[in-house]
This record gives C-alpha cells, structure tokens and sequence, in this order.
C-alpha cells in the first residue's frame, strides 16, 4: 500500500488547517452559504436530509486494516456505528454534525486518509479494479498510475471549478472490472507486442440523466505521458465545456457536440504543447511509487501442501460452504492463495453496501490473520480480502458467517448495487433501500439465485444514477410523479469491455409492484433459457418483448 | 483609490491601486483616472477605429467568453491583463491565465477581478495572476492569507512547472527507457 512520505503529510495537514479556518468562518458568518458550499464539497463534506454527510476518500479502493478501523471508530464515535461503501469505493458516513468534521479530518489524516476532492466540481476519487494486483488475468497493476494520478488531481490549481464533477477510472486486465468505458476519461493499461506499457484512453462516458458509453480518443499513449495528456483533455474541458446548465455540463456533453473525432483533435492539438514537458512521468517516480504495491511475502508451496490446502474436499459436505467458495471465492495468481468477496448484501437484515463498525473491525482483523493487512472496496460496493491462504478459507467463511458477511451472493440477483436513496440523499426522487429489501425478500432461496447465476440488478433512487443502473442487466430508477414515488424498468445493461446501456420496458410502476415484475421477468428468462445461459445472454437473444410482453400482460 | 493585492509570487502586499476597471464602457471618458482596465471589446473597437489607447494607462479585462486568439500580439504587450472571473465558481479564469503565461509569455501583471474571494487566491497564483482585486465587501487583509495557505504542492502549475516527482528524494534513479 501506499504510505505517505511528509510531503504527503504536510500537505494534508495544512489542507485539515485550511478547512478547519473555512467552517470556523462559516459559523462565524464571514464566509456565506454559497461561498462555503464548494469548499465543503471539495473537502467531502454533504448536506443531506438529516444531517450531514461526509464521504471518505479510499483512493482506488484500496484500505489497509489499520484504516479500516479508523473508519469503524469515526462510525462509532461521530456517527450510528455504521457506514455506508459506494459505488466509487468510497465510503459515507451519514449522520455527521458539520462542527465535527474538521475533528474527523485529523483522525482521518492520523491513518493517511482523507476526504480531498470526493465531492465539487473537481477530479474525483480514481477508481479501479478491486482485484487489482492479484487477479489472476491481470496485464498491468493499474495502482501506482492511480497514485500518480491522484498526487496530480490532488489540489490541482487549474481544475477546482471545472463545469462539472469529473470522474477517472484505470483498468489493467483484459475484462474490465473498473466500468472505464462509463467514466469522464477511462483509461486502459496494456502493452504492446514490444511490451512497452501502454494507455488507451476513453472520454466522454457516463451514466447520469445522459448516459453515454465512452468513445476512445487516444491509442498507444506511452505511459510516460498519462499527466500531460489528462492535463490536455481537462484543459480543454474546463474551456469548452457548458456551463450555462447544470445539466448539460459534463464532459461527455461537449465531446457529443464536437464529435468525438473534434475533440480528440482539440486534445491533441492541446497536448502537443505539454508533450515531454516536466509533468511527464520519469521512471524513478514509477518505481518510487511501484515499490509501495510489491507483492507481499507470499508462501511458496509445495504440491502436496497446495492439494492440503484445497477446500473442496471439505465443501462436499458442506453445501453452504461449496456455494460459498463457487460465488464469493476468485483466482488468485499464486498458487495456494484466492480472493475473497465479503458480501455486504445479506438481505433484509441490512442495506446494500452498509456494514457496521464491528463488523468493520472483524473484516480488520481477518486482513490481518488470514492475509497481508489489505481489503478493497469494489464497485459493487463489496469487500474483497485479496490474499486468503486457501488452507484458510474454511475458518474464514465460518467466521464471515458469524459476522453476517458470507451471503454467497456475489454476482447474484441479490447482490443488488444500490444508492442510499430518498431515506438519506436529498437529491434522490425515490427510497431505493426498501426497494432492494422487497426484492432480497422474494428471492431468498440461495439455491435457486445459484441456479439463476449471474444476474446484476441496480437500483437509483434518481437519475443521477450513482448506483449505476443503466448498466445493469435489470435497471430500476426511481422517479417521482406528481409527488408519488414511482419506478422505471430498464433491460439489457452490460458492464464490462462489452459495456451496454439498457432499454427501457415501458411505463413506470409503483414500489408494491417491483418484486412482481422481478419475479416475472426472471420466469420469462427460465422459461427460454438454454441450459446454462446467463440472464444477459438470453436476454440478448430473445430481445425484450417476450419480457415486456409477460410483465405488461393483463 | 482602492487597494490590491500584489504579489511576487515569495511575498504579497496590499497597494494603493492606480489603476480603474472600466466595466461600463460609458465609463471610458470618466476624467480623473489616468491608467484603466477596459473591457476587450472596447480596447479591439478602439484599434479598429485607428486609435491607440495610452500604451502605459491602458490595462484590458478579458471575459472568459471573449475570443482573444487573433488578438494575442498585442495584447501580450500591455502592461496589464486583468481576467473577470464573473462568480467564483467559473472556473474558465485558471485556463486562460495558464495560457496567457505559458503559451503567449505574458509578462506584465495579471489581476484577477471580479468574484475574487480568499479561498481562491491560492490556486489563482499558482496559475500565474500576481494581483488581485478581492471583491469589495471582503477583507482583503484577511483574503491576504489565502496565498499563503500551502507548502507543498504536487504538480506543477505557472509558478513552478516542476511537478514534486522531480523533487523527491528518489527523484535522480537512472531512467532511459526504463519500462514498468
């Protein structure tokens, strides 16, 4: 993992300073409510429909145990013992008084973490895979490119009052498990048939009230040349881009009116002049930054302690475990170790991506015991342990099921991705936690959801879409009509490098009725299912009608 | 007269300014006030009528919506730009200082006016403007400390293009072709 060195430190400290004089105005009433309002965002700082809410920067999803306590002790001791994981590996705290939040900066600050720029109109938190560094099909680590990127974005002077929030993901593997084709740049690491480390950068998608896949504006960008070329396309950017409706006002707005050919010339054109200038990255920074993501002191095995190790003799017995290990458990590069997924969805007990401060300090722990002190955070708003000791799993599952963390759903119908919704966002027109929970209801025969198999289900409570639901292979965004709470199907959403945006089915429905149309759609696809099928795949096949004629039947 | 911040990009100090932003070009005949900042599309109507405002007392602000391209030769040759920044959230301002001192090497002052507030000043620097006119119901002496409020920076920007990577102690590993 990374750590900060005292730059890193010092400025962050004087960033906490800086906030800490900008509330103090604020309550003095020196610095007005609009005047404050960026400055808060940019420092993470929400107000919502209770109270306020401060979103955690986990930079590419990466937290080491040590910070995952941190995070259960700010939830005990400002907020209700609890916080919420996001679609962008972050994580929110809901129930914050603002006079606190300085206060939670500096714990913050004391675990190298802080809130910087999770909000505003400015270079959000980088995202990538959750696997990244240990899966078993990845090309390139994506994380020290992530960390120089963040380092760049951190107080970036030119681009705090961009037209519109701006969002990066990097994926170095060959599936993309980051959703870059759906960001503001996504940015693909590969290499070429020289091995040289390559970029392939994507611009213009996103989800939201325009959702749009991203177009690829630059092949075989060298490496070297990651700062300099970002610097060009947010240059141009912050420039052109609208402002005169909020909106019209991303990214993705401008490069649909120039074309995305335009603006790709308009790039390069821009960044013709920055090529090779001091932002361009050295090799010495690469490898300063490099060291941080060595793989940790793996145990080499022998064949007979790796045929030891291997869990599946003990899951014969054990039908839950066996579920367990086919959905939560993943490959890992080295031999004798796997990824784990701690699922956050356990149904009614507990809202898609909310765990509370013990559990936190459990998932802490088990890092600890049974892997190298690291835990990510993936998009799906799910806790991955990277490296597990497959001689381990067993204890590890038994203990996760004890905590409430080894629902073995991941993947599954409910797996659900979620935002907060009218319960807490203040920008929501629909609660989606309740949404989730009906269906989680009706679908509670783990056998059956494994017999069903892959299935992405999302939920947004408005069209803002945190919760990504255009992507997913059924959509429901809530709306509101005439005051009523009302929600819209949508079929067909793929994520990946095949990324899709789904269709709509037709006219909306209220709350009661979801898990009925759920239920519907999932009988059409098993009725026409051929054996073995994905939802995705059948539904690709059949097209929507035998779907919109099932559920719209009188 | 009002007061200004002026920096050097090591100190700052607060001035008496001599200089008056004409916002409203009726204002250009306004006697008393030998050195002004008038509006770009009242400095481009002047040359095209063949006058030549007073090279030492004329100053132009640019709106962020102004075109100016065509313009640049002579623009750079005034002794001062100033760029409205019509609410602080409008970001347009930083670019177009980055450009004015990197790409055209605009070396007289350039002031930010407008909705110019103390927790701006800071990144407003580092993008090249050394004066600024806080905004008239604020404290300026307070709005001083905003430039100030950072040590350590991470990229570069117009007051040191050297990004920290360059910097830090590891900065002098070998590097040709070096591939990760």
């Amino acid at each position: 993992m990374y750590q900060y060195d005292h730059y890193d430190q010092i400025l962050l400290n004087q960033r906490i300073e800086q906030y800490r004089d900008q509330v103090g105005r604020y309550l003095a009433g020196t610095l007005s409510e609009e005047e404050f309002l960026p400055l808060r965002l940019q420092n993470g700082v929400y107000s919502q429909r209770h109270a306020y809410m401060l979103r955690v920067a986990i930079p590419y999803g990466t937290l080491s145990a040590n910070q995952l306590r941190t995070l259960a002790e700010i939830g005990e001791t400002w907020d209700k013992g609890f916080g919420h994981f996001t679609t962008r590996q972050n994580i929110q705290f809901n129930w914050i008084r603002l006079e606190n939040t300085p206060g939670i900066m500096e714990r913050l600050a004391q675990a190298q973490m802080h809130a910087i720029q999770t909000s505003g109109n400015c270079v959000r938190n980088i995202t990538t895979d959750a696997f990244a560094g240990v899966a078993a099909d990845e090309v390139m680590d994506p994380r020290p490119l992530a960390e120089i990127l963040r380092q760049w974005s951190t107080l970036n002077p030119e681009f705090a009052f961009l037209p519109r929030k701006f969002k990066i993901a990097m994926s170095g593997t060959a599936t993309d498990r980051a959703v870059v084709r759906a960001h503001d740049i996504g940015i693909h690491l590969y290499r070429d048939e020289n091995g040289a480390a390559m970029l392939k950068v994507l611009v213009g998608g996103g989800l939201g009230r325009t959702p749009i896949i991203g177009a690829v504006i630059r092949e075989a960008l060298p490496w070297r040349h990651l700062i300099t070329y970002v610097e060009a396309v947010l240059r141009v950017f912050n420039r052109y881009g609208r402002r005169d409706n909020k909106y019209k006002a991303r990214i993705k707005i401008l490069v649909q009116a120039l074309g995305a050919e335009r603006f790709a010339a308009e790039v390069e054109q821009e960044w013709a002049q920055l090529k090779d200038s001091p932002s361009t990255l050295t090799g010495a920074e690469y490898r300063r930054v490099a060291a941080f993501f060595d793989p940790p002191p793996y145990e080499e095995l022998e064949d007979a302690e790796l045929e030891d190790a291997d869990p599946t003799e003990l899951a014969q017995n054990e039908p839950e475990f066996r579920r367990w290990l086919r959905r939560n458990v993943h490959p890992h590069k080295i031999a004798g170790y796997a990824s784990v997924t701690l699922s956050t969805k356990p149904g009614l007990s507990s809202p898609p991506g909310d765990i509370s401060s013990a559990q936190m300090r459990a998932v802490a722990n088990w890092a600890e015991a049974y892997g190298f002190g690291e835990v990510r955070v993936s998009h799906e708003q799910n806790l991955v342990l990277p490296d597990i000791r497959q001689s381990d799993l067993y204890a590890l599952w038994e203990e996760a099921t004890r905590q409430g963390l080894a629902t073995a759903n991941i993947g599954l119908l409910t797996d659900i991705i979620a935002c907060p919704g009218g319960d807490f966002c203040s920008l929501a027109n629909a609660r989606s936690i309740p949404i989730a929970q009906a269906i989680q209801g009706r679908f509670q025969d783990l056998d059956y959801l494994h017999d069903l198999g892959d299935l992405s289900l999302n939920i947004n409570g408005c069209m803002n879409a945190c919760a990504h639901h255009h992507i997913g292979n059924i959509g429901i965004l809530g709306v509101d009509k005439n005051g009523e709470e009302w929600y819209q199907v949508t079929l067909g959403g793929r994520q990946g490098m095949a990324a899709t945006l789904g269709k709509v089915i037709g006219p909306s429905f209220r709350a009661e009725q979801i898990p009925d149309v759920i239920e519907k759609i999932i009988t059409v696809f098993t009725r026409h299912r051929h054996p073995g099928e994905p939802f995705s795949e059948t539904l690709l096949r059949l097209g929507l009608e035998p779907f919109k004629a099932h559920v719209y039947a009188q | 007269m009002s007061q200004i911040i002026r920096s050097t990009g090591q100190s700052a100090e607060i001035i008496e300014d001599p200089w008056y932003v004409v916002r409203d070009p009726a204002g250009l005949d306004l006697p008393g006030h030998a050195h002004r900042i008038i509006p770009f599309q009242q400095w481009r109507a002047l040359l095209e009528n063949g006058m030549t405002p007073g090279a030492e007392t004329t100053g132009v602000w640019l709106s962020p919506d102004d075109e100016f391209q065509d313009d640049l030769v002579q623009l750079i040759q005034l002794p001062l730009l100033a760029i409205d920044f019509p609410s602080f959230r409008d970001g347009r301002g930083y670019s177009i200082a980055y450009l004015l001192r990197t790409r055209c090497s605009f070396t007289g002052e350039l002031r930010a006016i407008g909705d110019v507030l103390r927790d701006q000043l800071f990144y407003m620097q580092r993008c090249g403007f050394n004066s600024f006119a806080v905004r008239a119901d604020k404290d300026i002496h307070d709005a001083l400390k905003g430039l100030t409020t950072f040590s350590v920076k991470y990229q570069g920007a117009v007051d040191d293009p050297v990004p920290l990577f360059r910097k830090r102690e590891q900065a002098t590993l070998p590097d040709e072709a070096w591939e990760p």
